[in-house]
């Protein structure tokens, strides 16, 4: 049982990072329609930006808000240089954001040098709970209420104010928005933000879960939150939080019991999806 | 009355096909201005057009004595244009509070009150408040495209084709609701149904292959057989 309640934990933790990372990819593809492959890139930034605010201020608090910050003004830049001159070109928008990719890769590699860094756990957030046989640890259970806060908060966000409606009827309908009087480019803008901050924050979060950084990691995490994306469903937040904790569970079982298929389940977990369903488990078309 | 807005030699590209090829006319303010011609003649995109979804290639569209052909869509609806498509253009997985609210610009009570008056005009929409948009009748979803377009205080309307695919009690209810909104506003319709036009328009502007043919008032093509018959197919 303890171990079961164990890598229950483990694949939420994961899976709530893997979601943060999804949830601004789905927003931006569901309503931009732009397939951002730089996402993982503003990943990485959120996680050495995070680590660097931390070792200047000791604060995990301000290091989180620093990497959000970093997230914002890279969203910001990439929205205004790299993705709205190629809007409504996915060929296009597939090229310069893996080739953005690379290069927020490599200007990592420049501002905090070649080598992988090490990122500490807050001590606050360090060491775990034993209740009976099963062991908690703080910052998995951290992770896990955080990604739980977030999804609340753009719930709300998306469901109760007036932004909110707009993105989720943009989704549906970027035309009739416009024909509505609401200047549909800014709203892509803020929402390219609120993507790229989610993308910083899921990397700070990680950075101390997996005690390493470096350059290459927003790819590989990328890759895991396109097929969140799709199993969740295209645009559909409550269906990327979802899917998240699919492929995190699946990944956290299947390490476990099935070591030889963990990395092909969420392979395989999409597949059965796209046969079955292929617009996904959510939908938020209209 | 006043020109309110003026289509001057209008010519508008969708990719490669050159699908207006110099509409012109006039609204004026307060009345009913209907366009009326052929499948495929063009009377959409020239609404479009006129809202900036297909931004003419070349020509003048002059609202309330700005140029208004070079705007985005945002800024010629906040200068007073609502717009109801072909295909109503409803928010499917919002309710009909929702697409109401999506629509409304300010909400200040002057705005409210207004919302109350189009739920007057439009009372299934207050029954079904709650429901999404996508679970609507056809017939509620015209209203409901056309409750949004009018919650705003639009100088113009532009009604592209409100009767298509509704059952003839409910085009009775639409053509209701658009002679009360027609008290308020100026409109521009577009509409097949020339049945309705007629009893709704006060003038009329034939396109054919994207053209301008004829402008005039609608009760002489009421009487005029052989324009019917030659660019409507009817009579």
């Amino acid at each position: 049982m303890e171990l079961l309640i164990n890598l229950l934990i483990n694949g939420l933790a994961t899976g709530m990072l893997i979601f943060l990372l999804a949830a601004g990819l789905t927003l931006i593809f569901g309503l931009m329609d732009v397939l951002n492959f730089a996402h993982g890139g503003l990943f990485a930034w959120g996680a050495f930006s995070g680590v660097w605010f931390y070792g200047l201020t000791n604060s995990f608090t301000l290091a989180i808000l620093g990497a959000i910050l970093t997230g914002v003004v890279l969203g910001f830049i990439t929205e205004k240089l790299i993705i709205k001159p190629v809007y409504g070109n996915h060929v296009q928008q597939i090229l310069i954001t893996l080739g953005f990719m690379i290069v927020l890769s490599e200007m990592l590699k420049v501002v905090f040098g070649p080598n992988q860094l090490a990122a500490k756990t807050p001590p606050l957030l360090a060491g775990s709970w034993e209740i009976g046989d099963v062991i908690i640890i703080k910052y998995r259970l951290f992770i896990i209420i955080i990604g739980f806060i977030v999804f609340g908060i753009f719930q709300f966000i998306l469901k109760r104010t007036k932004i909110g409606l707009v993105v989720r009827a943009g989704v549906m309908n970027k035309e009739m928005v416009q024909a509505l009087g609401i200047n549909i480019k800014k709203v892509f803008l803020y929402v390219f933000m609120a993507g790229a901050a989610l993308a910083a924050l899921s990397g700070v979060l990680m950075a101390p879960y997996s005690g390493v950084i470096y350059a290459e990691m927003g790819m590989e995490f990328a890759i895991l939150a396109f097929i969140v994306v799709v199993i969740g469903g295209m645009g559909s937040f409550p269906g990327s939080l979802l899917a998240a904790i699919l492929v995190g569970l699946a990944g956290s079982f299947m390490a476990y019991y099935v070591p030889a298929l963990s990395l092909a389940v969420n392979m395989m977990l999409m597949a059965i999806v796209l046969i079955f369903r292929p617009q996904g488990l959510f939908t938020a078309k209209g | 009355m006043s020109i309110l807005l003026k289509v001057d030699n209008v010519h508008t590209y969708i990719g490669q096909y050159h699908i207006l090829q110099g509409v012109s006319f006039e609204a004026k303010a307060g009345e009913v201005s209907v366009l009326l011609g052929r499948n495929g003649a063009g009377k959409t995109t020239t609404l479009k057009t006129i809202m900036g979804l297909t931004p003419a290639t070349s020509g003048k569209i002059t609202f309330d004595n700005k140029s208004i052909e070079k705007n985005p869509t945002y800024d010629i609806a906040t200068g007073g244009i609502g717009y109801v498509p072909e295909d109503q253009g409803i928010f499917g997985a919002l309710t009909v509070e929702e697409n109401l609210k999506v629509a409304m610009r300010k909400e200040d009570d002057a705005a409210l009150a207004r919302q109350e008056y189009v739920l007057e005009l439009f009372p299934d929409l207050k029954k079904y408040w709650k429901k999404d948009g996508g679970h609507l009748s056809g017939g509620q979803k015209q209203m409901l495209s056309m409750a949004r377009a009018f919650v705003n205080e639009s100088k113009l309307l532009l009604i592209d084709e409100p009767s298509k695919g509704l059952a003839p009690v409910v085009i009775e209810k639409v053509m209701e609701a658009i002679n009360e909104m027609k008290k308020q506003t100026t409109i521009i319709l577009v509409e097949q149904n020339f049945i309705m036009a007629s009893k709704i328009g006060d003038t009329y502007t034939l396109i054919d292959d994207g053209e301008t043919v004829q402008s005039g008032l609608m009760r002489e093509l009421i009487d005029n057989e052989e324009l019917k018959r030659k660019y409507l197919g009817i009579g």
